[in-house]
């Protein structure tokens, strides 16, 4: 199942031999051994492993329209700090979290960058879509300032103390 | 003490909701047993041995008496009528029921309370300093800035899956009390020697457990408006590389010790460098926001000396020996904090009672401005105390059976619940505890021993605080049988230490002859003045050794 | 319930119930709170039909960490664990003999 904000979306991309048609998925372990169709970034993405050092993903960055991130468990963490590292690479295609992730950590994973979330059948014949987004909503605000996030707690007391500072002014 | 705004109440009630749904989620399958189990650790509810654990958390250890009360009342409707303090400022309840934990949140939540990260592979209940605010050798309160703490690292969108649990400690005061080089990030606040502007000096790796190890200082100074990205870097760095294939290696202390503390720090000012600070931090109007919740209360103008303190303490030798041994010099004249011992001669350390926890809660009303204080060495204090109030506070600490005068002596021992509560102990704490209490309940000696920190823990993962204890006694299993390890010389404070280890392990039974051996050991080599950690840095471990040897011998001992 | 190296027979099945934390045994009918109701099974057939019930217990979430634990018979014939971390988990804190199962069921319960 592939999920992102909205809900539920179709995968175009495929994973192996590129083809004519679909955008392709190429493993890190394959990227430098694999053929590659043109220089069209909105037809090549590269999935990586949780361990990879973002520092030697940097020059693929330009060449890619989607980077996946391999969850080996919804428990290991180091794919929110990869996240993060890869968007402040300035990296804008999609960023996609691969893996038995679990609904209370989606809203996490937005927050540090992803775009969407590719679940195996495993999880996904447990969890329903509806789940996936009910978890969304599960806080209205967060604390933390420079994550993908609606204001955060921090900024709006910010907020309240400059209209305040205005309306006594 | 701080106060929850709309935003704060708002999360913590929020965040009940979505534990009453993940229980929810559980019994219907949508999450199995795995991944439920790190949702409800981070929601401070353990499975022991026999039955749920709720953790409580006190943040920075700071209690009014209204949440007291309500303590008190969960105590009663939900558990047994008793709590237990920790080792890290948070409150247990040893037998409360999965299904009605969700009611118990929302009773918390009324109170502002939680028990969000109380346990889990996250950033814990940030801890601080028990005198906060009140001790006279503190230049600043750290209070404010844990609680700024605590908030940026509630529910956090990259460091809630950490390889490890994650513990950060704060002290403002010239003396450690927070145990800061004990934790994974320790923050001393510090003046600029030149600007004299307020920052911290960072320490990362300081631990127990396994592989104890004393926190290295990796910043001298951080600006103190910097400190949310600088802990983001750490935080970073450490999810991205701190080990994950093995659990007693995932705490950020080894990756510390495996790159080196040079090389980790470059890495972490590397990262920091990266950050854009401004878009992190809290601005300086956030630190003020909170800090004014943290503004000293009214004192009355009092003379030093109470003459009417002097005249009970002469009329009450009792009364006079408890406030040297439980009072705590205040930074204003007139004023005391005082230690209220829950360390009774034979009782279980750090439990405490729904009556008693009300009992303190009207004390606290009636003779500390309504502020109560819980400590790591799982004691209560009154932060508060006017001289002249301090006989009748005693006479009401009497009356409830929490007058016990042995704050800082040797039978003011900290223990983990050991194998009588913990799914994870090797050994039983308390039973250890109680022996050592009893054989040493005089008071009389307990002051000519002087000043001694004895601590217990059940199993190596250390919550007994066993390695930094000037004795620290550890509890093991060995060919079937419960085996006490005693090690000597540790040290929680700014001196921090790890204990030796003296001999073979004991018998439950034979623990308390070889405390009393060890003692005698220092009792006959002090010269005058020194106390116990002094007598042993300056003879060292060998004359102990051979006192327990031969305390040993002829004596089936050996567990 | 894991995969582990099964204990030396005999075995009995305990577990901690889910919503309420509460240790449980295996009665041979369903799952009770008090010790002396537990199922003792002394051969590797009995020991399978044990494993199986908490399994399938676990599965629905009715249970967790369920467990085979390895037990002498006392001279009155109740199931007593060999080893003393479980003899503390079916009779409660030794320093609070007031509560857990020491307290509810103390008349026939065999100590640790």
């Amino acid at each position: 199942m592939l999920l992102d904000r909205t809900g539920r979306k179709p995968d175009l991309w495929t994973r192996g031999q590129p083809d004519d048609h679909a955008p392709v998925l190429v493993a890190w372990e394959e990227w430098n051994t694999q053929a590659r169709l043109g220089n069209d970034p909105d037809r090549l993405g590269v999935e990586i492993p949780n361990t990879l050092a973002i520092e030697d993903l940097r020059p693929v960055l330009s060449q890619v329209g989607l980077v996946a991130i391999r969850f080996g468990a919804f428990s290991d963490g180091r794919g929110l700090s990869q996240a993060r590292l890869i968007r402040r690479a300035g990296f804008t295609g999609v960023l996609r979290a691969v893996g038995p992730l679990i609904p209370d950590e989606f809203g996490f994973a937005l927050q540090c960058g992803f775009d969407e979330v590719e679940l195996p059948e495993s999880s996904a014949h447990r969890q329903s879509e509806d789940e996936w987004l009910r978890s969304l909503a599960a806080y209205s605000h967060t604390y933390q300032q420079g994550y993908r996030s609606r204001t955060s707690i921090l900024a709006q007391r910010r907020l309240a103390r400059l209209s305040k500072g205005q309306s006594h002014a | 003490m701080y106060r929850y705004d709309e935003f704060d109440a708002g999360f913590v009630r929020e965040r009940v909701a979505l534990f009453r749904d993940q229980v929810q989620r559980r019994i219907d399958g949508s999450l199995t047993e795995d991944e439920f189990k790190p949702l409800r650790l981070k929601n401070g509810v353990y499975l022991q041995l026999h039955a749920y654990m709720l953790r409580v958390a006190i943040p920075y250890g700071t209690l009014s008496s209204v949440q007291l009360r309500q303590l008190a009342l969960i105590g009663e409707r939900y558990d047994r009528g008793y709590g237990h303090l920790t080792t890290r400022q948070n409150i247990q309840f040893n037998w409360p029921k999965l299904r009605d934990v969700p009611d118990i949140l929302d009773l918390l939540a009324d109170v502002e309370m939680h028990c969000i990260q109380t346990s889990g592979n996250c950033i814990r209940n940030v801890t601080a300093d028990h005198f906060a605010g009140v001790a006279a050798d503190e230049w600043i309160d750290p209070r404010p800035v844990c609680e700024l703490i605590r908030q940026w690292s509630t529910a956090h969108p990259e460091f809630s899956y950490l390889p490890r649990k994650f513990k950060i400690a704060v002290t403002g005061a010239s003396h450690d009390r927070a145990v800061v080089k004990a934790h994974d990030i320790g923050l001393r606040i510090v003046r600029h020697p030149d600007t004299g502007a307020h920052g911290f000096e960072v320490s990362v790796g300081g631990g127990l457990g396994r592989t104890p190890m004393i926190g290295k200082v990796i910043r001298d100074f951080l600006p103190q408006e910097e400190l949310l990205a600088y802990l983001e870097a750490v935080m970073r760095v450490y999810n991205l590389e701190g080990r994950r294939d093995n659990k007693y290696k995932a705490r950020i202390k080894i990756l510390v010790h495996e790159t080196g503390t040079e090389a980790l720090k470059a890495r972490i000012e590397h990262e920091f460098a990266q950050l854009d600070g401004p878009s992190i931090n809290a601005d300086p109007e956030e630190l003020a926001r909170i800090a004014a919740y943290f503004a000293p209360p009214h004192y009355e103008e009092l003379p030093a000396v109470s003459a009417r303190l002097e005249a009970a303490k002469s009329a009450n030798p009792v009364f006079a020996d408890w406030i040297d041994t439980n009072g705590f010099a205040h930074k204003v004249a007139g004023y005391r904090a005082i230690t209220i011992s829950l360390k009774g001669i034979g009782e279980i350390p750090g439990d405490i009672t729904s009556a008693q926890m009300r009992q303190v809660a009207d004390l606290a009303d009636r003779y500390s401005l309504s502020e109560i204080r819980v400590s790591h060495n799982q004691n209560l204090i009154l932060p508060n105390v006017k001289n002249d109030d301090l006989f009748a506070l005693w006479q009401g600490l009497v009356e409830a059976g929490l007058a016990t005068a042995n704050v800082g002596l040797i039978t003011d021992i900290i223990a983990c619940p050991g194998l009588d509560y913990c799914a994870l102990a090797t050994a039983r704490s308390i039973p250890i505890a109680q022996a050592i209490a009893k054989r040493f309940a005089d008071p009389a000696r307990q002051r000519e021993i002087g000043p001694l920190n004895l601590n217990i823990s059940g199993c190596i993962n250390a919550c007994g605080h066993h390695h930094v204890g000037q004795i620290g006694i550890l509890g093991l299993e060995k060919r079937g049988q419960e085996s006490y390890q005693i090690t000597l010389g540790g040290d929680p404070t700014e001196q921090a230490a790890i204990g030796e280890i003296v001999g073979p392990g004991l018998t439950a039974e034979a623990v308390p002859d070889a405390i009393e051996r060890l003692v005698e050991v220092y009792l006959e080599a002090r010269q005058v003045g020194e106390t116990f950690i002094d007598t042993f840095r300056r003879i060292g471990i060998g004359p102990f050794k051979l006192a327990f040897q031969h305390n040993l011998e002829g004596a089936d001992h050996v567990a | 319930m894991s995969a582990t190296k099964r204990p030396p027979l005999p075995v009995i099945l305990l577990a901690n119930h889910f919503l309420d934390g509460e240790v449980v045994f295996w009665s041979g009918q369903g799952w009770s709170r008090n010790p002396q109701e537990a199922q003792t099974a002394s051969t590797q057939a009995e020991a399978d039909v044990l494993e199986e019930a908490g399994r399938l217990a676990f599965a629905r979430a009715e249970v967790v960490d369920a467990a085979l634990i390895d037990v002498s018979l006392s001279a009155d014939g109740q199931p007593v664990p060999n080893h003393f971390r479980e003899r503390f988990k079916i009779s409660g804190p030794s320093v609070r003999t007031d509560l857990g199962k020491q307290a509810e069921f103390a008349k026939d319960q065999a100590k640790g």
